[in-house]
């Protein structure tokens, strides 16, 4: 504030200052039309980025004609609850709570594992780590996606194709949670190690007692990009099981528009479906959005 | 200076391990702690991308396993029918192959923009709400693929609130997803180059690569737009978090210094904003390449590839040749090119894009030590 005074003399520099001053109490009228723009900017993008989400609550509150008819109608009429009273009765709540015991035991193994391997790298001097950790670095690299038929042939090849385990232990371990782990433990200061050793405690103990406690901001990103890596995860899902019992969520949603739960164009019922598996994401993220933030951003450092 | 240059003859001391056996002591801990990723690892990443490579090159109906000896070794075959032999497969892989190139084409750029855009406008010093703004903007990028999926395939109807939107500006849209005319051709036949109906028969009946030219210049089907946008829209949200953070490091002297220079806002933009932010638009760029040409859910969950083949991928055709066809072989092979094909682009990408000041300096700074050693070898030798 102080430092722009003496520029207000000039009238060219005032304008393009006023941009900084903050409180708005000496706004020149460009200033604000300026603002007003930006405010209008956003305003406009925000609504692209939140009305499809209304449409979607709007709409799996209502009947298919009123769907069909209305679609941009934020107010069902009639009311009604019978897409999510449909949803019940088919094999919707098994696929939900497949997802939700896959995501909590992915989210719970690659916590543990992940910091495990990420602090021997980082901290453990053994013979092979710069090679270890190059083959980590390898595995980055290599796109998720044409990882789907080499993932089927080692499940059928261990005859897990179609059982529970295979949704799940594939998943377990991920080459950027280590990577962010060792990342985080290297910025531990080593004093900390040295004197509980000195106290006598085993490698395993001082992992586990001294250094994970702090390292509890690292472990809530993985946590959540665990959390969000299954419970959103689709191809995982197709190649591991055929069985609709061992469907989940994104799996078992994923062929509505194919014609599962005979809900061909019932628009309602496929909102209401999309609608509920984004409430658990959506409760994560409203708590944890601090976290996601940063999350976000270490996660794509690696590329 | 001089003096850190001086090579030494003699090795670095080795580090003195402090207590004694802590080095074998870590050697057993360490493989023990990472014993779990690399199982994880090897099991169900090493091996399998083995296993596949094998299937590549056999003849594997997926009946049995892969391994028996009734599954023959064929070469390189699979391959072959997808790049080299006249035929449907070819052409297939073509046709996803040109769809995806205008698909990236298309999403890339557009994102980085709008997440730059976005970014800036959500940094502006005075705005109230910025938390608002930001959440709103990045929210879709933490919902699953699958649910955004089914609410575009609502919005995108024929009598959808998209369309709804369009006509009460006057714009009459199209049947979105059921509309497989590419984009080229529309256009083309609005400037009056060509006839959609009636395309020039020298464009059609030349064809490269089992696709006729006429088809390769079809730009992106409506259908494929339609999951272009949604892509768009999903994804800025994450990269602007990106440009934010990176804003955040731009020093505020800087910007200042340039304002008092009477620099205005695009010049601002140009000269100081865009070169701070050179690594993270890389960054972007080199993540957006990665991620687009692996597009799979949308087409899994909203056109299976449909109207007419355009929104085919890679992705999706390694899918379906070898779970709905049982094809593995070309499958797997599939996926590998798709591998190589993003591997060469990223790397060619970087190479375009790499800092050309920061590789000169470096160039200099490696002279400039050639040049102090040879100095140094000539006084030792005089």
């Amino acid at each position: 504030m102080s430092t722009t005074q003496p520029e207000t003399r000039q009238p060219e520099a005032t304008r393009q200052l006023s941009r900084t001053v903050d409180d708005g109490n000496r706004l020149t009228r460009a200033g604000r039309g300026k603002k007003s723009a930006v405010y209008l900017v956003l305003v406009f993008f925000a609504l692209l980025y939140v009305f499809p989400f209304f449409i979607q609550v709007a709409t799996s509150f209502k009947t298919n004609a009123d769907a069909v008819n209305n679609p941009l109608s934020l107010i069902p009429d009639p009311f009604t609850t019978a897409a999510f009273e449909r949803l019940a009765e088919t094999d919707y709540p098994t696929w939900f709570r497949n997802s939700v015991v896959v995501t909590l035991l992915v989210t719970a193994g690659r916590v543990f594992f992940v910091s495990l391997a990420g602090y021997a790298l980082a901290r453990l001097k053994f013979r092979g780590r710069e090679a270890l950790f190059t083959a980590v670095l390898a595995v980055l690299a290599v796109p998720g996606i044409v990882l789907l038929i080499p993932k089927f042939l080692i499940l059928n090849y261990l005859g897990i194709y179609n059982t529970f385990p295979a949704l799940f232990v594939p998943l377990l371990v991920d080459a950027a949670g280590v990577f962010i782990m060792k990342q985080f433990f290297e910025t531990i200061p080593p004093s900390v190690e040295e004197a509980a050793r000195i106290d006598g405690a085993g490698t395993f103990r001082i992992f586990w007692s001294v250094v994970l406690p702090m390292a509890k901001p690292a472990l809530i990103t993985i946590t959540i990009l665990s959390f969000q890596g299954s419970w959103n995860e689709l191809g995982h899902f197709i190649i591991a099981a055929n069985d609709p019992a061992l469907f989940t969520l994104t799996r078992g949603v994923g062929q509505l528009t194919s014609g599962g739960l005979g809900s061909g164009s019932q628009f309602p019922i496929s909102m209401a479906a999309a609608l509920l598996m984004t409430i658990p994401t959506a409760m994560v993220f409203i708590v944890f959005q601090r976290f996601f933030t940063q999350g976000a951003n270490v996660g794509a450092e690696k590329g | 200076m001089a003096e850190r240059e001086v090579p030494t003859s003699e090795p670095p001391a080795p580090r003195s391990r402090s207590p004694k056996g802590k080095g074998n002591s870590h050697n057993l801990s360490g493989w023990l702690f990472t014993t779990p990723m690399i199982l994880g690892l090897g099991l169900f990443l090493f091996i399998p991308i083995l296993m596949a490579i094998w299937v590549s090159v056999s003849d594997w109906t997926g009946r049995g396993s892969p391994f028996s000896s009734d599954v023959g070794f064929v070469g390189a075959e699979n391959y072959a029918a997808l790049l080299t032999e006249e035929g449907l497969s070819r052409q297939d892989f073509m046709i996803s192959l040109r769809n995806t190139f205008y698909y990236v084409l298309g999403v890339v750029p557009v994102q980085t923009m709008l997440a730059l855009f976005l970014a800036v406008v959500v940094n502006q010093k005075f705005l109230k709400g910025r938390t608002f703004f930001r959440t709103a903007f990045y929210f879709p990028s933490v919902v699953s693929s699958v649910a955004i999926s089914l609410v575009f395939l609502y919005l995108f109807t024929g009598t959808g609130a998209i369309n709804r939107v369009l006509a009460s500006v006057g714009i009459v849209g199209p049947n979105w997803l059921q509309d497989p005319r590419g984009v080229i051709h529309i256009i083309g036949d609005a400037v009056g180059i060509w006839s959609i109906d009636s395309p020039p028969a020298a464009l059609v009946e030349t064809s490269v690569m089992s696709l006729s030219i006429w088809e390769w210049f079809r730009g992106p089907s409506i259908a494929l737009s339609a999951i272009m946008i949604q892509v768009i829209w999903t994804t800025a949200g994450t990269f602007m978090l990106l440009f934010l953070a990176a804003l955040q490091d731009l020093p505020s002297e800087v910007e200042e210094a340039a304002m008092v220079d009477g620099a205005n806002r695009w010049q601002r933009f140009r000269n100081v904003t865009v070169p701070h932010l050179r690594p993270t638009i890389l960054l972007v760029i080199t993540l957006g390449i990665i991620g687009t040409w692996q597009v799979f859910d949308q087409m899994y969950v909203m056109t299976q590839g449909g109207p007419a083949k355009t929104t085919l991928t890679p992705a999706y055709l390694s899918y379906v040749a070898a779970f709905r066809q049982q094809q593995w072989g070309q499958g797997a092979a599939m996926a590998f090119i798709l591998f190589a094909l993003i591997f060469v682009l990223t790397s060619l990408q970087r190479w375009v894009l790499r800092d050309k000041d920061e590789a000169a300096r470096k160039k200099g700074i490696r002279a400039q030590r050639r040049a102090a050693r040879k100095a140094q070898r000539a006084e030792a030798s005089s």
